[in-house]
C-alpha cells in the first residue's frame, strides 16, 4: 500500500481552483518527483498536502489515515516533513540551532538523530557553529533538508530544492535526496529542473493545469516523447 | 604620575561612573524596545510610559514598605519593592496586548499603525500614572547616598580630584549585569529563548516547527515588562521620579536601540552605552584636564566643551538621526529596514 | 488601517452617515454643530474662552492640513510637527520684531560669518562624501578631518559674537531682533523656513521606512527645538520674546476709541469684555480666510492632475516608478508643502500668543496631538482634518472642566473631605490625556478612516 496519497484534489488560494483532481503518492523509501509548467499546481499541491491550503475537494491520507483536516503540524506529528522553498532556514542562528529547531516539537533527546544528519550532510558537522546565513546557497539548502529530517519523519516534502542553485550542486543535493530516500523515507519533491529530477525519480507526476496529464515512473517519463516535447526539450 | 591620574580621577566622576550608570539604564531601556521590535516587528512608543508605569508601581509599593517598618538598609526599600513592580508592569503589559495591540497583530498591520496605537496607549498610561501618583517629584530613595564619598577617595589616593560612587549608581550598574546576563542566557541557552530568536527571524518557519506563536508573544512582552520596570526604576532612584521625564527618555532609548542594530539585543547594550558616554563626553567641560596635562591658560578663558552643556539631550538625537542616514542597521546590522 | 487607500472597505459604519452626504451640506450641518458646541462654552463659561477656543481651533485646524497633505497624500508619518511649527514661530520674531543695532554691531558680523564657515564645511563634506567614494576608509578619515576644522574655527568666530550679542541689555533684548516689518508677512516667511528645513530633512530622511521616518522626523524636531532654545542671540531662549506686534487693534486702543465706547453704549455690553471679544473675532477672521485659501488649494490641487499623480504614487508606488513617476522628488514635494502649511500656522499662532515660547513646544502638545487629529477627523480628507482640528482641541480643552464637573457629579454622594474625591478633582486635568488616547485607540479600532474618510475618486 502506497504510504501517502492525496487523492483527487481540488482547491486554490482565494475563489478560484488551481488544482482540479489531481492526485499525488509516494511510498516509503520512493523518491516521487511532480513536475510541469508554471501555474500547473505543483507548489500548490504540495502546500494541499501538507495542509497549508484549504481543500475543497478530495483527501490526503497517510500509512491508511485520514489527515485532511489536520493542521500542518498536527501533520508534523503524524510524520510529515516541508522544506519551503525560500526562507527555509533561520539566517541568525548557527546550523546546530537550527537543527535544534527543526526538532523543537520532538519529545525525547536528539542528540541521535543530529547524529545521523551529521552523517548524511558531513559539512553541516564542520560548520555547526556557524550562522546559517553565512553559508553558501548549497550549504543552506543541506541545512534546511537537515532541519526537516529533525523530526524522523516519515514523509519529506520539498519544494523545488534546487531552485537557483548551480549544476554542481544540483547534483550534489540530488545525491543527499538519494542518500535519504535510501534510509526508508518517502521523498516527494516539485521540481523545475524537470529532466535532471525525472532521472532520479522512482514515480513522476506531471501537472498541467491542476490535473494528471502523465504519471509513471521516471524512465518512463523521460522516454515519453511527449512528455520530451513538451517539457524536456525534446 | 599625579599629573596622569588628577585628570584621569576627573574624567572618571564626571564621565565613567555616570556614564557607566545612564548607559546601564539606556541600556535595559532599549533592551526591552529592541526585543519588541524584533519578535512583534514595531517601535513602541509607549514603552517610556510602561517604564513610569514600573517605577511608579515600585514607588507605591516602597511607601507602603516603608509604612509598615520593613527596611533593608543600607540598600534602598525599592530593591525589596521591585518584584512588585515588576509584577505590576507584567500584568499592564499582557492586558495591554490582550486588548490592544492583538488586534492588529491578527490583521497584520502595518508598522505605522502599530505605531499610532501605541502613541494612543502611551497617552492612556500617561494619563493614569499622573492621575494616580501625579505630576510631581517622588523622591523614595532611602538607602545610603554614597558609595564612596569624594572626600574619602581624596583621603585614600591623595590626589586633589574626588570621585564619588552613588550607591544608586552602584546598584545600577550591578542589576543591569545580572539582568542582561540573565537575558542572554536565556536567549542562547534554552529551548524556549532561542524558539524567540527563531521567531524573530523567520516567522512562517517557526510557525513550520511547531513554536507557538501565543507563548512566544507573551513571554516577550513578560520580558519586556520586567526590563521597563527595572529600568524605570532604577533610573527614578538615581535621579528622582517625576513623570515627565520618561516621556523625554523615549528617544534616547530609541537611539540606544536603534545605533546598536535595532532588534539585537546585544546591539540594544553596546547602543545604550554609546549614547551615554557621547552625551557626556560631547558636553563635557575640558578645561580642567587640559589645565592638568598642559598647564593653566594654555587654551584661553573657554571651557572647552564640545557642546555646550544645554545640548545634553540633544546629543542622543543627532546621534540617531547620523545613523539612521549613514547606516540605518545600526553597529550590529539589526533588522533590516 | 494601512495608509489610506482606495481600495480599502468601508468599515465606518457608525460614521458612513457623515461620508454619504454630498460634501457641501455635510460640511455645513458640522460647521453649525461645531458652532453650537462653542456658544454653549460661551453661555456656559464665557465668551471670551470661546472665541479663544475659536481661534485655537482654526489654526489647529491648519496644523492638522499640514499633516493631512503628507500623509493622506503620500503616507508619509512626520512626527516632527513640533518643529516646523517652532519655525514659523521663530519667522514671527524674525519679521516683525525691531531689530537691535547695538547687538548687530557687537556680533553681528561674527556670527555671519561663523554661519558661512559652517555652510562651507557642510558643503565640502557633501563634496567629500559623493565624489571620493573610490578613497573607502580613506573618506570618512578626510570628512572627520573637515569636521574638526570646520567646526572649531565655527566656534572660534561665533562664541565671541554670541557673547558680545547676549551681552547686550540682556533683560530687555540680548539678540539679534528681526526686520520690523508687518507680522502678517511672518505667516508667508514662517512657511517658507518650515518648507527650507523640510527640504533638507526630506532629502536625507524620506527614504527611511515610515516608523523610521517618525522617529528621524521626532529627533530632528527636537534638535530645532533645542537649538531655539539655547541660542539666545536668535530667539532669547528661554528668555521668551514678548510684545509681537499685531496685525489687529489692542484691546486698551478700542477701549478707548470713541467709536467703540458709542457701540457698546448701545448693546449694553461690558467695554473690556467687548474690546477683547472684538479683537478674536478679528483674529478669528484673519485665520478663517488663511484657512480656506488653503483649502481650496489643496482641494483644486487634489482634484486636478497633480492629484490623481500623488494618490497613484502612494497606491501602487512600485507601478507608478516604472511607469517613469519620479516617486522620491514627488514625496519630497509633498513633504515640503505639507510642513509649509505647518509652519504657517505655526507663525499664526505666535502671533495669537503675542509672545515666542520656546519651551512651549513640547511633542506631546503638537506632534501626536496633531495627529489624534488627523486619524479622529479621516486621514486622506482635508475636509476630515478641519474637522478633526476642530473637535479634537475642543475637547482636549473642555476634557478638563467636563471632567472636574463628572467627577463632582459623580463624588456628590461623598463626604466634601474624601481623600477619594479630592484627589480625583485634585488630578481631573490628567483624565484628558486618557480621554485623547482612548479617542485615538477607538478610531484605530473601531472606525480607523476617521470620522470623515477619504473619498473614493
Amino acid at each position: 500500500m502506497t504510504f501517502m496519497i492525496g487523492e483527487n484534489m481540488v482547491g486554490g488560494y482565494g475563489s478560484t481552483d488551481i488544482l482540479n483532481g489531481c492526485s499525488i503518492c509516494v511510498d516509503l523509501g520512493e523518491i516521487a518527483v511532480v513536475v510541469g509548467p508554471n501555474g500547473a499546481g505543483k507548489s500548490t499541491a504540495m502546500k494541499a498536502i501538507f495542509g497549508m491550503l484549504n481543500l475543497r475537494g478530495g483527501k490526503i491520507s497517510i500509512d491508511g489515515e485520514d489527515i485532511t483536516a489536520l493542521a500542518p503540524f498536527e501533520r508534523v506529528r503524524k510524520g510529515m516533513a516541508f522544506v519551503p522553498q525560500t526562507h527555509n532556514v533561520f539566517n541568525s542562528m548557527t546550523v546546530e540551532e537550527n537543527l535544534e529547531m527543526g526538532a523543537f516539537i520532538n519529545t525525547s533527546p536528539i542528540a541521535g538523530i543530529m547524529a545521523q544528519v551529521y552523517d548524511l550532510f558531513p559539512v553541516l558537522k564542520e560548520k555547526r557553529h556557524q550562522r546559517a546565513g553565512e553559508l553558501s546557497g548549497g550549504q543552506r539548502q543541506q541545512v534546511a533538508v537537515g532541519r526537516a529530517l529533525m523530526t524522523e519523519p516519515k514523509l519529506l516534502m520539498l519544494d523545488e530544492p534546487t531552485a537557483g542553485v548551480s549544476p554542481i550542486v544540483m547534483d550534489e543535493l540530488f545525491d543527499r535526496i538519494i542518500d535519504v530516500a535510501s534510509t526508508g523515507i518517502a521523498v516527494l519533491m516539485v521540481e523545475q529542473n524537470a529532466k535532471q529530477a525525472l532521472g532520479i525519480a522512482d514515480q513522476g507526476f506531471v501537472l498541467v493545469q491542476g490535473e494528471n496529464r502523465y504519471t509513471g515512473s521516471g524512465t518512463a517519463l523521460l522516454h515519453n516523447a511527449n512528455v520530451r516535447k513538451a517539457f524536456l526539450g525534446g | 604620575m599625579e599629573m596622569l591620574l588628577n585628570p584621569l580621577a576627573l574624567l572618571a566622576n564626571f564621565v565613567l561612573v555616570p556614564g557607566l550608570a545612564y548607559g546601564s539604564q539606556l541600556a535595559l531601556g532599549a533592551l526591552g524596545v529592541t526585543m519588541v521590535y524584533a519578535v512583534l516587528n514595531f517601535s513602541n512608543f509607549s514603552h517610556g510610559e510602561v517604564m513610569s508605569f514600573g517605577a511608579m508601581i515600585t514607588i507605591l509599593s516602597t511607601y507602603w514598605l516603608q509604612s509598615i517598618g520593613l527596611s533593608i538598609s543600607p540598600l534602598p526599600t525599592a530593591l525589596l519593592a521591585l518584584p512588585l513592580g515588576i509584577l505590576g508592569t507584567i500584568g499592564l503589559c499582557l492586558l495591554l496586548d490582550r486588548l490592544v495591540f492583538r488586534f492588529y497583530r491578527h490583521q497584520r498591520a502595518s508598522s505605522v499603525t502599530y505605531l499610532i496605537v501605541s502613541i494612543g496607549v502611551m497617552f492612556v498610561i500617561g494619563g493614569v500614572i499622573r492621575f494616580v501618583i501625579g505630576p510631581n517629584d517622588q523622591n523614595f530613595n532611602d538607602g545610603d547616598r554614597f558609595l564612596l564619598k569624594a572626600r574619602e577617595f581624596k583621603e585614600i589616593s591623595g590626589l586633589s580630584e574626588g570621585l564619588a560612587i552613588k550607591s544608586s549608581q552602584a546598584i545600577t550598574v550591578f542589576t543591569a549585569v545580572i539582568v542582561v546576563a540573565a537575558i542572554f542566557w536565556f536567549l542562547n541557552r534554552t529551548r524556549t529563548g532561542k524558539s524567540m530568536r527563531a521567531y524573530a527571524d523567520n516567522q512562517d518557519l517557526a510557525l513550520l516547527s511547531g513554536i507557538n506563536p501565543d507563548r512566544v508573544v507573551s513571554i516577550t512582552w513578560i520580558i519586556t515588562a520586567g526590563l521597563a520596570a527595572v529600568a524605570g526604576t532604577l533610573y527614578g532612584l538615581d535621579k528622582s521620579y517625576k513623570p515627565l521625564v520618561y516621556l523625554h527618555l523615549v528617544l534616547p532609548i530609541f537611539a540606544a536601540a536603534i545605533v546598536g542594530g535595532v532588534g539585537n539585543p546585544l546591539g540594544a547594550i553596546v547602543g545604550g552605552f554609546v549614547i551615554a558616554f557621547s552625551e557626556l563626553l560631547l558636553t563635557f567641560a575640558y578645561k580642567k584636564v587640559a589645565a592638568y596635562l598642559f598647564g593653566e591658560g594654555l587654551f584661553g578663558d573657554g571651557l572647552l566643551q564640545i557642546l555646550s552643556t544645554d545640548y545634553k539631550f540633544a546629543v542622543s538625537f543627532m546621534i540617531l538621526v547620523v545613523v539612521l542616514l549613514i547606516k540605518p542597521t545600526g553597529i550590529f546590522s539589526g533588522k533590516s529596514l | 488601517m494601512n495608509k489610506p487607500s482606495k481600495n480599502a472597505p468601508a468599515r465606518n459604519h457608525i460614521f458612513s452617515v457623515l461620508a454619504d452626504w454630498p460634501a457641501h451640506r455635510r460640511n455645513l450641518v458640522l460647521a453649525c454643530i461645531m458652532a453650537l458646541m462653542l456658544s454653549f462654552v460661551g453661555l456656559v463659561q464665557s465668551w471670551n474662552l470661546a472665541f479663544s477656543l475659536l481661534n485655537m481651533c482654526l489654526i489647529s485646524a491648519i496644523m492638522s492640513l499640514g499633516v493631512n497633505i503628507q500623509w493622506g497624500y503620500a503616507g508619509l508619518f512626520n512626527a516632527g510637527v513640533m518643529g516646523f511649527a517652532a519655525l514659523g514661530g521663530l519667522a514671527a520674531v524674525l519679521v516683525s520684531m525691531d531689530p537691535v543695532p547695538s547687538a548687530w554691531a557687537a556680533g553681528g558680523g561674527g556670527i555671519g560669518l561663523g554661519l558661512v564657515i559652517g555652510f562651507v564645511t557642510i558643503c565640502v563634506n557633501i563634496y567629500l562624501w559623493k565624489r571620493a567614494r573610490s578613497q573607502g576608509k580613506k573618506r570618512y578619515w578626510l570628512i572627520g578631518l573637515v569636521i574638526v576644522v570646520g567646526y572649531s574655527l565655527m566656534r572660534m568666530t561665533i562664541d565671541p559674537s554670541v557673547a558680545a550679542i547676549e551681552a547686550v541689555d540682556p533683560a530687555m533684548t540680548g539678540y539679534l531682533g528681526g526686520l520690523g516689518l508687518p507680522i502678517v508677512l511672518s505667516w508667508i516667511v514662517g512657511g517658507l523656513f518650515a518648507a527650507a528645513a523640510a527640504w533638507v530633512v526630506g532629502k536625507v530622511a524620506l527614504g527611511l521606512r515610515s516608523d523610521y521616518l517618525a522617529i528621524a522626523t521626532l529627533g530632528i524636531s527636537e534638535i530645532i527645538l533645542y537649538v531655539l532654545k539655547f541660542e539666545d542671540w536668535l530667539t532669547r531662549g528661554v528668555k521668551n520674546v514678548n510684545g509681537l506686534p499685531r496685525p489687529v487693534p489692542y484691546e486698551v486702543d478700542l477701549q478707548e476709541a470713541t467709536w467703540f465706547q458709542e457701540i457698546i453704549a448701545q448693546f449694553n455690553l461690558s467695554i473690556v469684555e467687548a474690546s477683547s471679544l472684538l479683537v478674536k473675532l478679528c483674529y478669528a477672521g484673519l485665520f478663517l480666510i488663511v484657512l480656506l485659501t488653503i483649502i481650496w488649494l489643496s482641494e483644486s490641487a487634489l482634484r486636478g492632475p497633480w492629484g490623481r499623480m500623488m494618490r497613484a504614487i502612494r497606491d501602487n508606488e512600485v507601478a507608478a516608478n516604472a511607469m517613469g513617476k519620479n516617486v522620491t522628488s514627488r514625496h519630497l514635494q509633498v513633504f515640503v508643502l505639507g510642513s509649509a502649511v505647518i509652519g504657517i500656522a505655526g507663525a499664526m499662532l505666535v502671533t495669537l500668543d503675542g509672545q515666542f515660547t520656546p519651551t512651549s513646544y513640547q511633542p506631546l502638545r503638537f506632534t501626536f496631538l496633531i495627529w489624534v487629529m488627523v486619524i479622529v477627523g479621516g486621514s486622506g480628507n482635508n475636509w476630515g482634518a478641519v474637522l478633526g482640528g476642530f473637535v479634537v482641541w475642543f475637547f482636549w480643552i473642555e476634557a478638563e472642566p467636563i471632567g472636574l464637573w463628572l467627577i463632582t457629579l459623580l463624588t456628590s454622594g461623598m463626604e466634601t473631605a474624601h481623600w477619594l474625591r479630592l484627589h480625583l478633582i485634585e488630578n481631573a486635568a490628567h483624565t484628558r490625556l486618557i480621554t485623547m488616547g482612548l479617542v485615538l485607540l477607538l478610531t484605530m479600532r473601531f472606525a480607523p478612516r476617521g470620522l470623515i474618510p477619504e473619498v473614493k475618486r
